[in-house]
């Protein structure tokens, strides 16, 4: 059965404009529930960060959002930047092939419920590169910037059951409650969290978490993420910290004060015994 | 003359699940195996078996890629011109694929992000196209879309049952239910090999091991 060139090139045509057409024609009605979908997944992971409890389907996540977040765009100064810059909107994966300084940061304010003035925390986007493919997640800080209140991490192409366990909440829950500053010399400086390699075993302190087994790719990733993106924030912490006694009650601070003075004096106290919390909350958590 | 056209007529009015075509479905399940007899599809039986949830999705995406272009394939197998005839196989499976995984991404967005590249991967897997060429070419629609069933059942049981083992072995839990914790034998020793794909080798060649010891099949060179 041997056709002719012209019928050749023809079929070839044919079904090309056929499949070409029915993929465009997908593309273009598929997009409104593909952005949909995507949206509202930004703001699920935004939420999940200081809300774990809320679900897909169940909560009703939009209307929480537009409740509770209050979102803004910072420069690497720390900068808030006035405009139409949508923090939502913010393409990560492009900002992160820039340089640090040239990037933007969104800011995602998480407000009380009663008091839309107070901040409950701030959740931060971060990005970074995994084994396969990029990295991104959330991260929740307390409105002192000084302990994590919950993290979100998604991935593009990690391993599904070993990298991609970034997503399990059982693994984002490790970090609950971890310090990012470390006193030294009397200096606050920026530790970050580390996820250690291997699962079960290790010692931990404030400023590490339990290790996923067989993706320590992944977990290196996830390090350095944290660490860059803490770190590309600073700005932002040192201003907003230096602006809180005029904006927020005089209450709120003394509290804060107090805190940070007994981290200061019995760091190394306070280190050995979360430790031994630590270990329990593994326990705890493996037993779920 | 009236009488053999009606003859002609009744015989290819065979039942839609005749004793032929039931072979169609069962035969890949086991004694044709695509996965364990034909050794076709094994990347993706190592690479998306870790857990079941991502493989039964998976499953159920070749499935349906397998069933969909074998139909097409079949369809249109006496316009295809022979000498491209392998690029537009490609060409409708790769356009299914990109369906489904833009389908996925619109309306299980969660699960479409828990499988991530795989489901692109699904245009080489060699079992669908190894359908295509050697069934949907010559052979009717309906007996192309069986066939395309069986080999995407046979295909799916196998990393079901991989997925099954790695699962429960490696991190105590199916479909991420921790079932050891559940019977209280809370620390069950999971087994680190079998969260890699080399474990889905050894798991895979015990089931080749069992089924050939049963079946009595053996490779001629």
């Amino acid at each position: 059965m041997q056709q002719s060139n012209a019928y050749i090139i023809g079929f070839a045509t044919v079904t090309t404009i056929i499949l070409g057409g029915l993929l465009s024609m997908a593309a273009v009605f598929l997009k409104v529930p593909q952005t949909a979908a995507k949206d509202l997944d930004t703001k699920y992971q935004i939420l999940k960060a200081v809300m774990p409890e809320v679900e897909k389907g169940k909560s009703d996540i939009i209307g929480i959002y537009g409740k509770r977040i209050e979102s803004f765009v910072v420069d690497a100064n720390g900068d808030k930047i006035e405009g139409d810059v949508v923090a939502e909107k913010v393409d990560k994966k492009k900002e992160f092939k820039k340089k640090p300084e040239e990037r933007v940061y969104p800011v995602f304010r998480f407000v009380s419920e009663s008091n839309p003035d107070e901040t409950e925390a701030y959740i931060l986007p971060v990005f970074g590169n995994g084994l396969w493919d990029n990295i991104w997640g959330y991260i929740a800080l307390s409105n002192d910037f000084e302990t994590i209140k919950g993290v979100v991490f998604d991935h593009k192409a990690e391993t599904p059951g070993l990298g991609a366990r970034i997503t399990d909440a059982g693994v984002q829950a490790r970090y609950k409650g971890k310090k990012i500053y470390k006193e030294e010399d009397g200096k606050k400086v920026l530790a970050s969290v580390t996820m250690l390699k291997a699962e079960t075993g290790n010692t931990l302190t404030d400023y590490n978490v339990d290790g996923m087994s067989g993706a320590t790719m992944t977990a290196d990733g996830v390090n350095k993420m944290l660490r860059d993106y803490l770190g590309f924030y600073q700005p932002f912490f040192d201003k907003t910290s230096s602006d809180k006694p005029a904006q927020e009650s005089v209450q709120e601070t003394e509290t804060v004060e107090s805190d940070s003075v007994m981290v200061a004096s019995d760091s190394l106290q306070a280190v050995t015994d979360s430790t031994a919390v630590e270990t329990k909350n593994t326990d705890s958590l493996s037993v779920e | 003359m009236a009488e053999a056209v009606e003859e002609v007529k009744k015989a290819p009015a065979e039942s839609l699940f005749s004793k032929r075509r039931r072979k169609f479905v069962t035969d890949p399940l086991n004694d044709d195996n695509p996965v364990t007899i034909q050794v076709l599809g094994i990347c993706s039986a190592l690479a998306v078996t870790t857990k079941l949830e991502p493989t039964f999705v998976m499953s159920i995406a070749v499935i349906s890629v397998i069933v969909c272009s074998n139909l097409i394939v079949s369809l249109i197998r006496n316009l295809i011109p022979s000498r491209i005839r392998i690029i537009v196989q490609l060409a409708v499976i790769a356009s299914l694929v990109i369906l489904v995984d833009q389908i996925l991404k619109a309306y299980l967005y969660d699960v479409s992000k828990l499988l991530s590249v795989f489901v692109g991967l699904i245009i080489t897997n060699c079992i669908v196209m190894g359908r295509l060429e050697a069934f949907a070419m010559g052979n009717k629609p309906w007996d192309s879309v069986l066939d395309g069933l069986g080999s995407g059942i046979g295909y799916a049981w196998i990393i079901l049952a991989v997925a099954f083992c790695r699962e429960l072995f490696g991190f105590g839990s199916l479909f991420d239910f921790k079932i050891f914790h559940a019977i209280g034998w809370e620390n069950f020793p999971t087994n680190g090999l079998m969260t890699s794909p080399v474990g889905a080798f050894f798991i895979l060649g015990i089931i080749i091991w069992i089924q050939r010891y049963k079946t009595g099949y053996v490779e001629h060179n």
